[in-house]
């Protein structure tokens, strides 16, 4: 992305003021969203992003505080195969997700109207409006928060990495050597601490923006209460002919891409694997827990009606 | 023992052995220690089939534990009388629904539980399933009344 970096030094003294300008008032808004116990959510217009990646080193200095210091060496761990995930080494990568590195920008050659075009597409955690990696955390170190935000608690995360297996997009990334296993059985059970985009959740309470959006010259990214921002987005996709991602990607996000080139078009460009998330189709992961928790339900009612009917034909056969 | 007891007998310890398998295979163990690589057992490295298995044996414990209730109110057997091992194990097994429930409940889109509240619930469920495994292992080579 060298052509950005001239790009990037033009941008930052001039746009970067009017840009936080615009964001602090729709977080604002946010933050009385909030208030109300409603959900935030992003918009990302990916026409706009310029690939610039302000946003990403926006990300690592303000959660710099957040990222592991890890101990080492790393204890022994069992049974043989146990991969430690050493990441303290590699603090500078920012071309995917990492413990240290939320946030990143993918990119995307695509063919529109005949021209040729590299489409950048910021990538980070989508924040699920039911969130598996939460729902599914076996010690409740992944928590949600009242305005949508979800997080891992890494006082509490134990590193087994069932967040990331289940996640649609496997965003959290393990760093081995940190948290509470050490206290624990370390040679046994947990490999160290999850991490992923919080939403600067701390900056949101504190009534800031977060740091990607404030440092974000072309002002890709609209934060705001989710109703009012899907709204944007379905404004901004009809005003380009585009699309929308992360609406009803499972069971719906509290992210919107708007892209100019359908979705399936760009995950079939972008490069995907570890710590470099798709951009797929994803059904709703907790759908079949809900239909089933529907028939826990009527469980009683079916043990009611068998002991019921039991009693019914016993005292028929007594009489 | 009736025909009747011996099924529900037999679908009590079914449905034991899998809602704790798939209750421990919640925690990321069984790749790690190779378990699921016998073969035949990878299933229980796969997050969402045992949380659906979870559940799915759930409701039968649920459904088979009503039935118990109210068929012991209604047909009361002569000269049957609960134990306070029985007791004991009931409770156990209430305050397994009871959590589980409310865990269930907390899955439910829309439903953010404080961090506090899950931990208590997962300790809680955790401890009482160790609980009901050591009831079961104590009473193992008697002559164990499953309900
Ligand atoms: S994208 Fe993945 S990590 Fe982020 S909230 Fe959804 S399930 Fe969790
Ligand atoms: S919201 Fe905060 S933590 Fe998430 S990507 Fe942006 S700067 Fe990073
Ligand atoms: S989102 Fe903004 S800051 Fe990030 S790369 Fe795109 S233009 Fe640059």
């Amino acid at each position: 992305m060298g052509h950005a970096i001239t790009r990037r030094s033009f941008l930052k003294g001039t746009l970067t003021a009017a840009g936080s300008i615009a964001a602090t008032s729709s977080v604002a808004r946010a933050a009385a969203a909030m208030d109300k116990g409603e959900a935030i959510a992003t918009l990302i217009d990916i026409s706009k992003c310029v690939g610039c990646e302000e946003c990403v080193h926006a990300c690592k200095e303000a959660n710099a505080d957040k990222y592991p210091k890890p101990q080492k060496p790393f204890p022994k761990m069992y049974p043989k195969g146990v991969k430690a995930e050493d990441w303290s080494d590699k603090t500078d990568v920012i071309d995917r997700l990492t413990p240290y590195n939320w946030l990143y920008i993918q990119s995307a050659t695509v063919d529109m109207n005949g021209e040729t075009k590299e489409l950048t597409i910021p990538r980070r955690c989508m924040h699920c409006t039911n969130p598996p990696c939460v729902k599914l955390c076996p010690w409740g170190s992944a928590i949600q928060l009242d305005n949508g935000i979800s997080r891992i608690d890494a006082d509490i995360c134990l590193g087994g990495a069932k967040c990331q297996t289940v996640c649609p997009w496997l965003i959290p990334q393990r760093q081995t050597g940190v948290g509470l296993y050490l206290d624990i059985l370390p040679a046994f059970a947990g490999n160290g601490v999850m991490y992923k985009c919080d939403r600067c959740y701390n900056r949101i309470a504190e009534g800031k923006v977060p740091a990607c959006i404030e440092a974000c010259p072309e002002n890709v990214q609209t934060i705001g209460p989710r109703d009012e921002i899907l709204k944007q987005a379905h404004e901004l996709a009809a005003s380009m002919n585009g699309y929308i991602y992360g609406e009803n990607e499972n069971g719906g996000t509290n992210t919107f891409y708007v892209s100019p080139v359908p979705f399936d078009k760009l995950n079939s460009v972008i490069e995907k694997g570890k710590g470099k998330p798709h951009l797929a189709a994803v059904s709703e992961s907790m759908g079949t827990g809900d239909k089933l928790a529907m028939a826990m339900l009527i469980a009683p009612i079916a043990g009611v009606v068998g002991a019921a009917a039991r009693f019914y034909n016993m005292s028929k056969k007594e009489s | 023992m009736r025909l009747n007891e011996k099924i529900i007998r037999y679908i009590y310890i079914i449905t034991f052995t899998f809602l704790t398998l798939t209750g421990f295979a919640q925690m990321p163990i069984f790749k790690r220690y190779h378990i699921a690589d016998i073969p035949g057992l990878g299933w229980l490295a796969q997050f969402y089939i045992t949380h659906a298995m979870h559940y799915i044996f759930a409701v039968i414990l649920i459904g088979l534990s009503t039935y118990i209730c109210v068929d012991y109110i209604l047909n009361k057997p002569q000269g049957y009388t609960i134990t306070s091992r029985v007791y004991a194990k009931s409770i156990i097994i209430l305050g397994l629904i009871i959590t589980g429930g409310l865990m269930v409940f907390k899955n439910l889109s829309g439903t953010p539980y404080s961090p506090f509240m899950i931990s208590l619930l997962d300790l809680s469920h955790l401890t009482l399933c160790m609980a009901l495994l050591f009831y079961f292992i104590l009473l193992l080579g008697r002559s164990v009344r499953f309900y």
